[in-house]
């Protein structure tokens, strides 16, 4: 995958000759050195989950969040240069809160989206500007029930039942196919997701790490927000013992 | 991302270009909404307006809630122009949305607001484009009680009992000479229902049609509209023209 780019890569604006825009690769591989991000969508709602890598032990457990609210409805969780991302979320609930003054109805999770997205690609068009070094997961309920989207820092955005980037993408990817999602409610997918970011973490190569989780569900009243602190605390025990049991095979 | 100010319109330019140009400032209010009573009672905070809004002389519309919650310890009740309430109402619901997006175990409280309300009234007072509103303020966080009360021109104060427009001059008198700590929710109601019964027999903007609300550390309520008892058998309204100048 790494072909080097010998003066195909210096801009933004410039194409290679197979039609390839390096830049906004290289992009993509500042999300891949982060932390795992996950998104699934369960039947009754959206659970985001991210794998904080700790840099230091003098951190405050809390601080740094990766997950941001963007309005009532919805959240984003960022992987990535986490400056870039705070610049998206800001632009998101700009979006969000003058799309409500201008319509009267909270912004519909497909059009933020493609705001979003439209704002990503954006910074891809100009060689003043340099391309986001985030991709976003962003996790919604609106009148269409709940939604989950992946915004790439090429400006591409799908739709998924479950996403998954930084670090362990791969590995998180297999374990989420695995989950009969459409059966379980966002309770039950707490679990996984916390099971999963403690899987997919390399204990040699990064020590230690602090789990983050939002939701957006029915037993939230359909408000975006951290999952409930004893549910964080049942799904981290539950984490650990299913590696422990791994761990004695 | 800071919480947007008030997103008033420029009316610098306009003023300034001649008898032409539209007025870009408030000049007189049109759909305005009579007094607001609130009182401070052991629980919390008890407020009561009537549910009317004037046209002019005109009793227009006589289902207008002129009592809101904000967030989840303040409540604000508004006499004045109900359209710029209305304004006022989107501006706190951003401020509340902003402070809930933060989703740190914070909230504002009832201070909080009554501050920010403060500078948005008195900032709009200064570009000569008033919010044409009395606002009252109250609500109760962490124990603490709070009551308040903004003016249009951003006079700002806190007390045990406020009132706006002619509750002021009517029913003030009474919460003066009646009021006490410590009222409890029944009694706290009754001298409510006193002021605006005064109100509604002394006040030609008043409507025989109500709502109480009451804010505590658990949260908002505000009553179903409903009316007072009144009385008008007094022996003076009967024949009342009788010795008077030029009468038979």
């Amino acid at each position: 995958m790494s072909s080097i780019g010998t003066g195909y890569d210096l801009s933004v604006t410039t194409f290679s000759p197979d039609g390839r825009v390096f830049q906004i690769e290289y992009a993509a591989k500042a999300v891949d050195n982060s932390g795992t991000v996950i998104g699934i969508k369960c039947k009754d709602g959206i659970v985001m989950g991210v794998e904080k890598l700790i840099a230091s032990k003098m951190m405050l457990p809390g601080s740094n969040r990766r997950i941001h609210s963007v309005h009532r409805h919805s959240g984003m969780a960022v992987a990535g240069l986490a400056a870039d991302g705070r610049q998206i979320v800001a632009r998101a609930k700009s979006e969000a809160t003058n799309y409500e003054s201008v319509y009267g109805e909270p912004i519909p999770v497909n059009e933020l989206a493609g705001r979003v997205a439209s704002y990503v690609h954006l910074c891809t068009l100009y060689w003043w500007l340099r391309p986001f070094g985030c991709g976003v997961i962003l996790g919604g309920y609106d009148r269409d029930g709940p939604q989950l989207y992946m915004i790439e820092p090429s400006g591409i955005s799908y739709r998924y039942f479950g996403a998954a980037i930084g670090k362990g993408k791969q590995a998180a990817k297999t374990e989420i196919e695995k989950l009969k999602l459409s059966e379980m409610t966002c309770r039950e997918g707490v679990i996984e997701v916390a099971k999963i970011i403690y899987k997919v973490h390399d204990e040699a190569k990064d020590k230690a790490f602090e789990l983050e989780m939002s939701w957006v569900c029915d037993e939230s009243k359909r408000l975006h927000q951290k999952v409930p602190d004893e549910l964080l605390e049942e799904a981290k025990a539950a984490a650990r013992t299913a590696l422990e049991e791994m761990d004695a095979d | 991302m800071a919480t947007t100010m008030v997103k008033e319109n420029n009316a610098g330019p306009a003023q300034l270009l001649g008898p032409e140009s539209a007025s870009e400032r408030t000049l007189y209010p049109y759909v305005t909404g009579t007094s607001v009573v609130a009182l401070k009672y052991k629980d919390g905070i008890l407020m009561a307006a009537d549910m009317a809004a004037s046209y002019g002389s005109t009793l227009r519309y006589k289902s207008v809630e002129r009592m809101k919650s904000i967030g989840k310890h303040s409540l604000l009740g508004a006499s004045g122009e109900i359209s710029d309430f209305q304004e006022i109402l989107r501006y706190l619901d951003e401020l509340i949305l902003y402070d809930n997006m933060w989703d740190d175990g914070n909230s504002l409280g009832p201070k909080e607001v009554h501050s920010y309300l403060t500078r948005v009234m008195y900032n709009r007072r200064n570009k000569f484009n008033p919010l044409w509103n009395s606002l009252v303020l109250g609500g109760v966080k962490n124990g603490q009680k709070y009551l308040g009360m903004v003016s249009m021109i951003g006079v700002n104060f806190e007390d045990n009992h406020v009132a706006t427009g002619f509750g002021n001059h009517l029913a003030r008198p009474i919460l003066r000479d009646e009021w006490h700590e410590n009222l409890s929710f029944e009694d706290g109601v009754k001298l409510l229902e006193k002021c605006m019964r005064v109100l509604l027999y002394r006040d030609r903007s008043a409507i025989n049609k109500l709502q109480i609300a009451k804010i505590t550390e658990e949260g908002v309520t505000i009553s179903q509209p409903y009316a007072l008892k009144t009385f008008w058998g007094f022996s003076a309204f009967q024949n009342p023209t009788v010795g008077a100048e030029g009468s038979w």
